[in-house]
């Protein structure tokens, strides 16, 4: 188990590694120069060359990776050449806003699926089945964004139970909390409804296997069987999933926050790219490679857990 | 006395379709009653159907007794209580019978708490003792296992030992040996017979094995289409034999192919000093590669027209040798020719040598396309052809094949569903013979059959060779096979060839003691005086 652990961490930092390179030459090839970009088109060239030392444009490519990875080793992600304030400043704020929602989203899209999906495998073919399968084609089906309209015409205008939109902040944790359930609410649909699928199928296929029958042999009722020999095993495709889904969730809400008016991390990298502020978005893409990588190294740990073949080998 | 176990009567049918028909039997305690037949005769839904295990679709009739209790008017909530507490079941495949993710303590502790309000240590400690019982002892085998650290014969006890927890009265085994190498068969069958007479324990069990059940049964039951045919004490059946299926059975469980005397010709098939090597996994991430030797150093000839065969326990290196003959993988030393060329030169297999050598494998349902006409399967070794037939002689070549192993024609235009389990291995063979290859290589191709069957296949492989001067390689754990229908023996051990000669003398004169062990271990069906055959 400790040599598993160990190979995945050295995978772990080597991809991060490798992603940090990828990630600047990427931004570095990009077309457009962020100081004239800033300065505008009149700008005289030497006000450019100012901006440019300043900003530490003018130093060769190899010293600007070094310093940049270097800084983010000790947290200095740099400073915004829009907004002239850090960036770690930046991320961290926006941060509190996407991490959560993913989290809430991530936690209601479980809590549905694994139900749903069990439910629907043992009762494969009954009407139960039939019911779950046809709601998840919905869940699929439906556009998120349109969906989070629905949610907000009904809850928020109608019933005047949640906010339309916008985040008060932290300081008042339940007014923060509600203010994100309906995003979270829209996130989690389509998730739940995949991850629902994932759970019946892979649940059908276990049910089928010869110790399920060893199982109900020493007298253990269908349920029990079930859910103590049956959902341990069937669980390991759906852990891939909800890893995938979480790295989604993180970045991949910019259209709900839209929606909802959220200042979350979708909407910052948005920004950045339209305007060119290059050392934000090399952060903030850092930082989501930073946290994919970190979900995938404990959906590995989680498999080890579940499985006890996969400990030796790694 | 009144019998432990009563089955009266008992019919199934699902979807209409029936499937038992009026089986009736009964077991004393301490008894071993052996259910055989062929595959689809009914016999694991008898035992389903004591179990009350049955899917759900399945309608019964009869009476099932266990002592007192009619066990088909039990609710499901009844049965759950009964089953693993007074029936005990052991499966055929231990090799997916036990739960992956779940330590072997676990499994055999999970038997007692659900029957009894044991504490969880007092469950370890009784799962402790019948493992021991079951020859797992403590200091090798603690509990903390995990299936996959086992090898099969050892999860077969452990599955055993799940279903003597609790002392049942009844226990069902169901194929017990049938995934299992044949000195292992041996010992778990003396280990099933030590607790019918430890324990007082009944046994049904189930096996297509007519050698098996020989030497374990008390009482045989013959089942066939769903009805038992025949049912006598043990020496009166071989004795009698009274109805025809079961003379037919036994014949073809005895049945020697007619291999008639051929001249050796010039040697075909050279293997000089074959040794291959597996890499296996870093223990950490700076040490080399350990390596495992599959295959050492291995030397024998194969002569034109030659019958040979290779017997040995599963991981002793034959699927190793197999490829690496076929020209699949290539060897970390040594030389294998045919008519003097490499079988694989260049990092590929050599397609000049790959006409002359053609297989047939075990599994007769997985080893077709099912999306294609039988027509385009049995073509396919054409490939191999710088110029294969087209036309009139392309369906020439297509009839011929299909007619020589007892197929006809028409069967071209068919898809592979619509063949039994033993018409597709003819149709494997059709495909090996095609481009009439002069060596064939029978990797376990009659395994999977049942006897009579199989019998057929031994007969149909005999006749090739002896028409059309074919050499051929018979690899297969099952000794009474390999001896009827091979004129010589290798047996292999740990990648090493431990004894070679002429199959009778090799059989009857064993000189190594891992073939003598081999031969004593595999189960013999009874002599007889005299044999008929319906």
């Amino acid at each position: 188990m400790i040599a598993y652990v160990f190979k995945r961490l050295t995978a772990l930092i080597l991809s991060l590694a490798v992603a940090s390179l990828v990630i600047f030459l990427v931004v570095e090839v990009a077309p457009g120069d962020p100081a004239s970009y800033m300065l505008g088109i009149n700008a005289q060239p030497d006000t450019v060359a100012a901006l440019r030392a300043e900003l530490g444009l003018d130093v060769p490519k190899t010293q600007r990776y070094l310093n940049w990875v270097g800084g983010m080793l000790v947290g200095d992600f740099g400073t915004s050449y829009t907004y002239r304030s850090p960036v770690s400043e930046m991320v961290a704020d926006r941060l509190w806003i996407s991490l959560p929602l993913a989290l809430m989203a991530l936690a209601l899209s479980t809590l549905i699926a694994i139900p749903a999906g069990v439910l629907a495998a043992a009762r494969r073919g009954g009407v139960a089945d039939a019911g779950v399968m046809s709601a998840t084609q919905f869940g699929v089906a439906i556009p998120n964004f349109w969906f989070a309209m629905l949610l907000v015409a009904l809850f928020a205008i109608k019933l005047r139970w949640f906010p339309s939109g916008g985040f008060p902040g932290w300081d008042d944790p339940a007014a923060a909390l509600k203010s994100l359930t309906l995003p979270a609410i829209a996130l989690a649909l389509p998730q739940a409804a995949i991850l629902t699928r994932v759970m019946r199928s892979s649940l059908i296929d276990i049910l089928g296997e010869d110790f399920m029958r060893t199982a109900r042999a020493k007298g253990l009722s269908r349920r029990q069987a079930l859910w103590r020999h049956g959902l341990r095993n069937a669980l390991i495709p759906v852990l891939t999933i909800i890893g995938l889904q979480f790295s989604f969730l993180l970045a991949g809400a910019i259209i709900i926050e839209q929606v909802f008016f959220l200042p979350g991390l979708g909407r910052l990298v948005f920004q950045s790219i339209s305007q060119r502020d290059l050392i934000v978005v090399e952060s903030v893409v850092m930082l989501l490679v930073f946290a994919v990588i970190t979900v995938n190294f404990l959906v590995d740990l989680a498999y080890a857990i579940a499985d006890p073949r996969l400990r030796r080998r790694a | 006395m009144t019998a432990l176990l009563q089955v009266q009567d008992l019919s199934v049918s699902i979807q209409g379709k029936r499937v038992l028909d009026k089986v009736s039997l009964e077991i004393q305690s301490g008894e071993i009653l052996a259910l055989t037949g062929e595959s689809g005769s009914g016999k694991s839904m008898t035992a389903l159907a004591i179990m009350g295990l049955l899917p759900n679709a399945a309608h019964v009739e009869g009476e099932v007794h266990l002592h007192e209790q009619d066990l088909l008017a039990q609710t499901e909530q009844q049965m759950c209580a009964i089953r693993g507490a007074e029936i005990g079941m052991v499966f055929q495949e231990p090799m997916t019978a036990l739960n992956p993710v779940q330590s072997i303590g676990q499994q055999v502790a999970e038997t007692i708490r659900v029957h009894s309000d044991a504490t969880r240590k007092q469950a370890w400690a009784r799962a402790a003792d019948v493992l021991t019982k079951v020859g797992l002892p403590q200091d090798r085998f603690p509990l903390g296992r995990f299936p996959h650290e086992l090898s099969g014969g050892q999860r077969q006890r452990v599955v055993i030992a799940m279903a003597i927890a609790l002392r049942p009265k009844l226990l069902i085994a169901d194929e017990p040996t049938t995934a299992l190498d044949v000195t292992t068969q041996a010992q778990i069958l003396e280990l099933l017979k030590d607790l019918c007479k430890s324990e007082g324990l009944a046994l049904l069990m189930i096996t297509h094995d007519l050698a098996v059940v020989s030497q374990m049964a008390d009482r045989i039951a013959v089942m066939k289409s769903g009805q038992i045919v025949e049912q006598a004490v043990t020496q009166d059946l071989f004795a009698q034999m009274s109805h025809p299926y079961t003379r037919a059975l036994f014949a073809a469980s005895a049945h020697q192919a007619d291999l008639a005397d051929i001249d050796l010709g010039d040697p075909l098939l050279r293997v000089q000093n074959v040794s291959r090597d597996y890499l296996l996994p870093r223990p950490h991430p700076f040490a080399a590669h350990p390596r495992f030797p599959a295959v050492r150093d291995v030397s024998f000839d194969i002569s034109a027209g030659e019958r040979v065969g290779l017997v040995g326990e599963s991981g002793c290196g034959k699927s190793t040798l197999t490829r690496a003959i076929l020209g699949l993988d290539p060897v970390s030393a040594g030389d294998i020719r045919l008519d003097g060329a490499p079988v694989y030169s260049n990092g590929k297999p050599n397609r000049y040598i790959q006409r002359q050598i053609q297989v047939v494998f075990q599994d007769p349902f997985g080893s077709f396309n099912p999306r294609h006409k039988v027509e385009r399967l049995i073509t396919e070794p054409f490939h191999l052809l710088d110029h294969p037939p087209t036309g009139t002689a392309r369906q020439n070549a297509i009839e011929e094949a299909l007619e020589a192993v007892g197929l006809s024609a028409a069967d071209a235009q068919k898809y592979p569903h619509a063949f039994s389990g033993g018409q597709r291995q003819r149709l494997a063979i059709a495909r090996a013979l095609i481009i009439r290859p002069k060596l064939i290589v029978f990797d376990e191709a009659v395994s999977a059959l049942d006897v009579r069957v199989r019998a057929q296949i031994l007969d149909l492989i005999a006749a090739l060779s002896r028409e059309y001067g074919l050499a051929y390689l018979f690899i297969s754990h099952d000794l009474s096979v390999v001896r009827s229908i091979t004129d010589r023996v290798m047996v292999m051990k740990s990648g090493e060839i431990v004894e070679h000669g002429e199959t009778a003398r090799v059989f009857d004169k064993p000189e190594h003691h891992y073939t003598q062990n081999l031969i004593a271990a595999a189960p013999r069906l009874p002599e007889l005086g005299e044999r008929h055959v319906s």
